[in-house]
């Protein structure tokens, strides 16, 4: 069996926006959504720079016996899958009736798990912990809420794979659905965005201290990036067979045509080239496609100087002297982690689908290595139908996915 | 010692705020996980709130005995500290 994979739904709940049209302004216009929070220079951290994402409200939505079991990622993945569910038109009875499934990206629980413990260790009573906390600590917290929440009945599975934990449940449902073992799975990633979160990312001195502009701090590829800024909430999308979706009636936006993955086998935090040129390559070899198919790149960088560096030379030496466009959004958006794989998969199909390619804000001038791929600084309105979004994680876990437009 | 009034008037405002119920729905005769919606873990909830506002462990085997709000509001009566 080969099946064809479609996205017929998509949902945010971003720094850029909380609807897919505000989003997509937001990237056309270069808008970032970076801010300085005082609140975390108070509680003493290096910087105090971070992604406004908005607070999700579920209380007009859901229930205290739902929202208990609910960290911060999983109500911020509530919402965003709401939307991907409207927008792929499958109401409560469908699913009730249907074997949908889910995978979603996660890959921390730290608040909760935090919040928990420090009510056990007050009262010196495992009680204390409240009868939340167990679902809120567990790292598949997300996909555990949303199954229930939404009576999905097919896999039900967390990808936890660092920084391309978003980017791998893409793929491994597309893998699903591709084989026949699933129909309709929904996927994302979702990330944690209160201070406890990342305290200890912070620690080791990875973020961007440029705190006097804060919306000129994530500067992926540029020479004077100074590191990362955090970021978070969460992306999802719904994925299913052609046949199911046309069957359904559903309105397809794109196809998944290609995944591929690679590990470095090397250092925990450092990043090799060879890694992420493998998932590349493998990547195009699973779409069957050649490195001139691809017509945008959206690049993993996050604004490291080591990251950028490696992942440059990957798309220059693989790319060769074609200067396929290349962007990060994570200039506008900071690094949304363990989301990132997955609303950075969206936020490309919305310039896709709006005929435009988002500038990698803050690009001023590349340095030595970065020179050696085509960076676009200033949105460009273009057509295009064919892209492909790396995304790499601690521990050398890497993923690309490569999504062509749909013409309905 | 507080007056089994004075129990009855904080352990019903403390449920409806903590498990979001109106306090009309608490009766002496209602059961409590039904007015509270709470299953088998839920109910812990319930027995950290009475701990930690009134400093009484309710056990796995008492726990059984407390059905509706007048076996609660007992048990905090008699069990409460001087």
């Amino acid at each position: 069996m080969n099946h064809r994979v479609v996205i017929t739904g998509m949902g945010l709940w971003s720094c850029l926006g909380t609807t897919l049209d505000e989003v997509r302004d937001a990237l056309y216009t270069g808008k970032s959504g970076i801010i300085y929070n005082p609140e975390r220079k108070d509680a003493g951290f290096r910087s105090a720079l971070v992604g406004n994402v908005p607070v999700a409200d579920l209380k007009p939505l859901l229930h205290r016996k739902f929202r208990n079991t609910m960290p911060e990622a999983a109500q911020y993945a509530y919402l965003a899958t709401l939307q991907a569910l409207e927008q792929a038109r499958l109401d409560e009875d469908y699913l009730t009736q249907h074997e949908v499934g889910i995978i979603y990206g996660n890959d921390s629980v730290v608040e909760a798990t935090m919040i928990g413990l420090d009510k056990f260790r007050a009262a010196r009573d495992t009680v204390a912990c409240g009868s939340g906390a167990i679902f809120q600590s567990m790292n598949s917290t997300v996909s555990m809420n949303l199954a229930c929440l939404f009576h999905l009945r097919g896999i039900n599975l967390t990808t936890a794979s660092a920084c391309s934990s978003g980017s791998q449940s893409i793929g491994l449902a597309a893998m699903l659905i591709r084989d026949g073992l699933q129909e309709c799975v929904v996927c994302g990633g979702a990330e944690e965005n209160n201070l406890f979160g990342i305290a200890a990312f912070d620690g080791i001195q990875a973020f961007s201290v440029r705190e006097d502009d804060p919306a000129r701090a994530s500067r992926p590829f540029d020479r004077s990036r100074d590191g990362l800024v955090p970021g978070g909430g969460a992306a999802t999308l719904i994925l299913e067979s052609y046949e199911h979706a046309v069957q359904r009636g559903a309105t397809i936006l794109a196809e998944v045509v290609g995944w591929g993955f690679s590990g470095n086998g090397d250092h925990i935090s450092v990043p090799t080239v060879e890694g992420p040129m493998r998932s590349l390559e493998n990547c195009l070899r699973n779409a069957g496609l050649q490195p001139r198919d691809i017509q945008y790149i959206n690049a993993h960088a996050t604004s490291t100087i080591i990251g950028d560096q490696r992942e440059a030379k990957a798309i220059a030496q693989l790319f060769g002297d074609y200067r396929v466009p290349v962007t990060s959004t994570k200039s506008q958006t900071g690094h949304e982690m363990w989301m990132a794989g997955a609303s950075e998969v969206i936020y490309s199909i919305l310039m896709m689908k709006n005929g435009f390619i988002a500038g990698n804000i803050n690009f001023e001038a590349p340095d030595d290595e970065t020179a050696a791929i085509n960076v676009l600084p200033e949105t460009r309105e273009t057509a295009f139908d064919t892209f492909l979004s790396n995304s790499f994680g601690f521990g050398g876990t890497n993923s690309t996915l490569i999504i062509k437009d749909f013409k309905n | 010692m507080k007056t089994r009034a004075q129990i009855i008037s904080e352990i019903n405002a403390k449920m409806a705020e903590v498990f979001e119920i109106e306090e009309s729905v608490i009766t002496p005769d209602a059961t409590i996980a039904d007015a509270l919606e709470l299953d088998s873990i839920s109910l812990v909830d319930l027995v950290s709130i009475v701990h930690q506002d009134y400093g009484i462990k309710i056990s796995k085997e008492d726990l059984t005995q407390i059905v509706t709000f007048n076996n609660l509001y007992d048990y905090i009566e008699t069990h409460q500290k001087a």
